[in-house]
């Protein structure tokens, strides 16, 4: 029991710290992405004074901006801490910390790794990951409508109504989109999703699977349709170009966070970019097979220490070509007016999620029968 | 006018060919030669008639030009110029060009580099060049004063030469021996 402590702290720990580098980074690799697609070269300059002397190495790292998260961080840190006079205080200083800490939980039940000697590489491999993730994402909302509430004036309060209403139109979508996927697989385990997904192919691709065989085939289209309602849920649900609405900075300033300084800005940034880990990796679990690869042996859980920082370094490989994915599109899509918003979820994307629902139950049966 | 609306096809409603267009773009803008300039270590380069600073001037002879007529003074729009006239005596050497100026300053950042006193000045003494990035720490600083304007200057190589044509014509008159 006490081991079962000491290793989940210790997971914990391991996951938790190097997901805030990952934000950090992330932010990085967002300015740099957009720099290119914009012909410039983003952040090239934050040089440490000891770094700039390493031959060779030291100007690389310094073009390739590795050092601006830390500059960006201490920013943050250092700023002036403003609590405008209007504001409600409580709410205000409570929304930050809301705001961050789902997108944190998110990732305790993502199988980010198959095995590191005994130990599976999951924080906790609950039963119900997926209802647990769900529920957690769900909260998110709140920072965001406690911000705009809280911040006691018009653009946050618009932001923040916003928010609320594009966040639970698109849960609803980004539910029912999974539920063909647990109905495929028969668990809301997300490490069973894993597994069916290593003997069957992805659930997305099903072709770079080696066994395939006519029964993934079949339900190919119906997975694919989940996977590209959850993908535009995602977007909708981290506040994403081209759902950017409750930011929207042309038209309400900053949004939620307009009231914001300091590191309680920086809390919301973080959590921002955290959502979008967060539902990378889910994606990542639910439709790109996870930790696994189809060649080299990689989709079995692995039995040396070796294989499994590999399956480590699959996932995270996963992982960042979604978030790259997610900034590109950043700058391909122009914002959604926001009847347009709510029509593509509703009207579109709910009954198309229900019909897919639907039709994979009946599939599924004539398969059975 | 109303332009009429074209009715979109199925495809096009689908809002994939403007997902696979924008996919296109962005990629070929993501490989294209950069455009930025490295500021501090790369300068571009300052097209003719740039209106900079502005600075004093100096006649080949190496007198100061400005006779302190206060024009610029008059005409300067943000009242960033401030002459004071009486000047030390003419030199020798010029004996028909009676006035300098004693003092001349002007606050850079006052200045709007507009180039009205280029404009206004009748012995083209003031000229806007092509500094744009003038920096100091404190207020002060940035007023600049007649020896730093001459010496940021330099000197002008006109083809005017007015007061060496007015001795010549003083001594055709008569005026001077």
């Amino acid at each position: 029991m006490s081991q079962f402590v000491a290793y989940s702290l210790l997971k914990i720990v391991a996951v938790v710290l190097p997901l805030l580098g990952m934000v950090a980074y992330a932010v990085l690799l967002e300015r740099k992405v957009s720099a290119s697609i914009q012909d410039r070269v983003g952040p090239n300059r934050a040089a440490p004074p000891f770094v700039a002397a390493i031959p060779l190495i030291g100007p690389m790292l310094i073009r390739w901006g590795i050092f601006q998260p830390i500059a960006d961080g201490l920013k943050f840190l250092l700023k002036e801490d403003y609590t405008p006079d209007h504001v409600r205080k409580t709410y205000f200083w409570l929304a930050p910390a809301i705001a961050m800490i789902p997108s944190l939980l998110t990732i305790a039940v993502i199988p980010f790794g198959s095995n590191l000697g005994t130990q599976k590489m999951v924080i906790a491999d609950l039963n119900v990951g997926i209802l647990y993730t769900f529920g957690i994402v769900s909260l998110g909302v709140y920072g965001i409508v406690l911000a705009g509430y809280a911040a006691n004036s018009k653009y946050p309060f618009l932001g923040g109504i916003r928010s609320s209403a594009q966040m639970i139109s698109y849960e609803i979508a980004m539910g029912m989109s999974v539920i063909p996927v647990f109905m495929i697989i028969g668990s809301l385990r997300l490490s069973d999703v894993i597994t069916y997904q290593a003997q069957n192919g992805w659930l997305a691709l099903p072709f770079v699977s080696p066994n395939q065989t006519a029964s993934t085939y079949l339900l190919w289209p119906f997975t694919l349709l989940s996977f590209a309602i959850f993908v535009v849920a995602a977007f909708a649900e981290t506040n994403r170009l081209p759902f950017d609405l409750p930011e929207s900075e042309t038209e309400l300033v900053g949004g939620y966070h307009t009231e914001y300084s300091s590191l309680k800005f920086g809390l919301f940034f973080m959590g921002e970019y955290a959502a979008m880990i967060a539902v990378s990796a889910m994606m990542v679990v639910l439709f790109l097979g996870g930790w696994t690869m189809p060649f080299g042996g990689f989709d079995e859980p692995a039995t040396t220490l070796w294989m499994g920082i590999a399956h480590i370094a699959i996932f995270l490989a996963k992982l960042i070509f979604l978030m790259v994915l997610f900034i590109w599109v950043r700058w391909m899509l122009p914002r959604f007016r926001y009847d347009q918003l709510m029509d593509l979820g509703w009207r579109r994307f709910i009954p198309l999620a229900l019909a897919n629902i639907v039709a994979t139950a009946v599939v599924l049966w004539f398969r059975t029968a | 006018m109303i332009v009429k609306r074209r009715q979109l096809s199925f495809w096009e409603r689908l809002y994939l060919p403007a997902i696979i267009g924008g996919f296109k773009v962005t990629l070929r803008h993501f490989f294209r030669k950069k455009l930025t300039m490295q500021y501090p270590e790369e300068k571009w380069t300052v097209p003719p008639g740039y209106r900079g600073a502005p600075y004093l001037v100096k006649n080949p002879e190496g007198r100061t030009k400005c006779v302190s007529c206060q024009l610029c003074e008059f005409v300067c729009p943000p009242k960033a110029i401030r002459i004071t006239p009486p000047g030390p005596p003419g030199a020798p050497e010029v004996g028909n060009v009676e006035k300098a100026p004693n003092e001349f300053e002007i606050d850079m950042l006052r200045c709007i580099f507009c180039g009205y006193c280029q404009e206004v000045c009748p012995e083209e003494a003031i000229f806007l060049m092509k500094d744009y990035s003038l920096t100091g720490e404190s207020r002060k600083e940035m007023v600049y004063n007649k020896e730093k304007l001459l010496a940021l200057g330099g000197v002008h190589h006109d083809t005017i030469r007015k007061w060496e044509k007015k001795a010549v014509e003083a001594v055709e008159q008569g005026v001077r021996p």
